[in-house]
């Protein structure tokens, strides 16, 4: 019966599915096993088989589908959503837990789970593991995440969490590590897509007693939330990740920076952070060695231009959110004016899986995306760098749903711009994305369908940066102001072929004048939707507009 | 890190409002002078970020997301829809954010912290209205 010993329920309560009532789910049927358990144990007059184990795990993908449960049971998994489920978050949970209980009970006596090899829950639709969603992934930085439960350092242990710290700190050779990241290839997985070993190598060489790692979890793009669900899912990757920067050039201190619009992530974070100090994988001589790192939590305040870089440091310095001129880099004078180290939270999730792998087997490596708008099935899903956004799209997203087709996906959010569906061919890395105009970004893909109106889309984007502009450089403060009047001023119909120079004119302006990548990259939705759609712009220009009214009678 | 600067300034920030609702002139005062920073930093801080407020808040709170998935979604004619009821009268402060990150259930609302996913002005009005005592 070594397959019942395996046989557990997993339910995701990552924040998407716990918005449909994944916790709830996961409570009801936790209560549901342990009174089976209990009341097989009195029948039997014995102790009793454990009860069947139902653990909540971090985000199992496909998030339309959710809330989403996992049955481990004979050496299968098996994924169930309740996507077609009409039914309250409780009155579906109260109905699974007691199909739940009545199948337990009629295994009697036998190990708990064994019979649940079968069991399908009541109104829930399975989600077969050869679905292209499932089956195109390659899971790297969320091998662990839906498996493990993210509350618990011994399952995160026991799935291999901290194998490549040790290994690490056995070897003691810092030129070692960052000589394997600079092999790897590994970009930063952010946005800014920089070389992490050469950022890696350029602290290493800084002098200075003390250094600081900073892990960049203010994932502000809006359809974006990579970097959530990596937190919320196996926060002790990330921490792994740091910990093995922290040695490998030589600081001491670090910081875990997390928007506080994700409020499970950062409980989820600080959790981990302290399991992992009191077993020794945090604090004074890490697992045993001479080295040693601490880590702290720092909560934004909610500011867009707080994932810049230099605007987090200052942020973490308890200060206005504001971007300063680069050089000095972070690398030479970052927080506190030590030298920092500052990747994002998937780049830090990255380092353990490559050292585990080695690079040959690593390759290039993955991309974690989130796959929001009208698709099928939309989620978070991680496949191999270089996948066509066609692929990822129509084949794992099962295309539009609005019945509509497809007209663009946006990428990279208020810094990135669109991809028209005819160029939907187009390999997800930076440089092959760039050439159309737009960028690869932190992994946030929103699908547009044939209903979306691209020049409103641009002012929403254009909206969005001049809201979010810090204010400290002009061509980003008041630049965005004209550029988004100028837009409302076509989408009213007032505008005139000389606004659309004017509108072409001043992006060139803030997007090369301005301080910060929130400033430079703010006309690129705009850039973008003009040069795939164009006659959407032409459309709205009024030629009377300009021209002396006649005056009426 | 806190012998190199005052630098708790936001957690602190955040902390005192978890506490009181709002950063009141008194609460901003007490702040600046138990960290030994200028009233300008600690209010110059303050101001910065959106999470901030300055003025109590009401007995609930909904905001519509209007992240790029919402919007493309319905999200502006959401937020249209629940302009026009009195929700102040009701006890209920409408706002806005820029994406909570569960996109798949877009548009949606966050009320009292709770998601609300595939929301549509008339339903959402008709839950809000729920919420009165």
């Amino acid at each position: 019966m070594s397959t019942a010993a395996t046989a557990m329920l997993r339910v995701c309560t990552a924040a998407g599915c716990r918005s449909r009532g994944g916790e709830q789910l996961r409570r009801h049927c936790a209560t549901a096993a342990t009174e089976a358990a209990t009341e097989a144990a009195t029948e039997a007059m014995a102790a009793g088989a454990p009860p069947l184990r139902v653990k909540g795990v971090g985000c199992l993908g496909p998030c339309s589908d959710g809330p989403l449960l996992a049955v481990d049971a004979e050496d299968t998994t098996r994924l169930f959503g309740f996507a077609a489920d009409q039914a309250s978050g409780r009155a579906r949970a109260e109905r699974v837990a007691a199909g739940l209980q009545q199948r337990l009970r009629a295994t009697g006596s036998a190990p708990a789970g064994a019979e649940l090899g079968t069991w399908r829950p009541p109104g829930a639709h399975l989600i077969p593991a050869d679905d292209p969603f499932l089956a195109l992934q390659r899971r790297l930085v969320l091998e662990r995440c839906g498996l493990i439960d993210p509350g618990e350092l011994d399952d995160a242990l026991a799935a291999g969490a901290y194998r490549q710290l040790r290994a690490v700190l056995e070897q003691d050779d810092p030129a070692a590590v960052i000589a394997a990241v600079q092999r790897s290839g590994l970009r930063g997985r952010g946005g800014a897509a920089y070389p992490t070993g050469l950022k890696w190598q350029a602290v290493a060489a800084m002098a200075g007693q003390r250094k600081l790692v900073v892990c960049n979890g203010d994932e502000g793009d809006p359809g974006a939330f990579m970097d959530r669900t990596v937190l919320e899912g196996d926060p002790h990757g990330v921490l792994e990740g740091m910990a093995i920067a922290a040695l490998a050039v030589g600081a001491d201190h670090g910081f875990v920076y997390v928007r506080a619009e994700y409020p499970l992530a950062i409980a989820r974070v600080r959790r981990a952070i302290a399991q992992a100090q009191r077993r020794g994988w945090l604090g004074t001589a890490i697992g045993g060695s001479r080295h040693g790192f601490d880590v702290e939590v720092r909560v934004g305040a909610g500011a867009y231009v707080c994932g810049e870089e230099t605007a987090l440091i200052h942020s973490i310095e308890g200060r206005r959110g504001t971007p300063r001129p680069r050089p000095p880099y972070p690398a030479e004078r970052g927080a506190f004016g030590l030298p920092t180290l500052i990747n994002n939270v998937e780049t830090f999730a990255n380092i353990p899986v490559l050292l585990r792998l080695g690079c040959e087997v690593y390759g290039r490596g993955t991309k974690v995306f989130s796959l929001t708008g009208p698709v099928r099935r939309g989620g978070v899903l991680e496949v191999p760098l270089g996948t066509s956004l066609r692929t990822i799209v129509e084949t794992m997203g099962g295309g539009s749903a609005s019945g509509r087709p497809i007209k663009a996906v946006q990428t990279g959010g208020p810094s990135g711009g669109c991809v028209p569906a005819s160029a939907l061919d187009v390999p997800v890395d930076d440089a092959s994305l760039r050439a159309l105009g737009t960028l690869l970004g932190s992994g946030g893909l929103v699908v547009l369908d044939a209903g979306t109106d691209m020049v409103d889309l641009a002012a929403f984007f254009m909206a969005f940066s001049r809201e979010e502009s810090c204010g400290k450089c002009i061509p980003c403060r008041c630049g965005t102001v004209q550029l988004e009047l100028l837009l409302r001023k076509l989408l009213a119909r007032r505008g005139t072929a000389a606004d659309l120079a004017e509108l072409e004119r001043l992006c060139a302006v803030v997007s090369s004048a301005s301080l910060c990548g929130l400033g430079q990259s703010a006309p690129r939705p705009l850039l973008s939707t003009l040069r795939h759609f164009r006659p959407e712009y032409t459309a709205l220009l009024n030629a009377e507009a300009g021209q002396p009214q006649a005056v009426q009678p | 890190m806190a012998e190199l600067h005052a630098d708790g300034l936001i957690e602190v920030l955040s902390r005192a409002q978890e506490l009181e609702g709002h950063l009141s002139p008194a609460l901003l005062r007490h702040v600046a002078r138990r960290l030994r920073l200028p009233p300008s930093r600690v209010l110059g801080t303050a101001s910065f970020y959106h999470l901030f407020r300055f003025t109590p808040p009401a007995a609930h709170s909904c905001l519509v997301c209007t992240g790029t998935a919402c919007h493309v979604q319905g999200a502006a004619a959401l937020l249209a829809a629940l302009q026009r009821e009195p929700l102040a009268q009701w006890g209920i402060e409408l706002g806005t954010v820029r994406c909570v990150g569960t996109c798949s259930g877009a548009p949606l609302l966050v009320v009292d912290g709770r998601v609300w996913n595939h929301s549509s002005g008339a339903t959402a009005v008709a839950d809000l209205r729920r919420l009165m005592p």
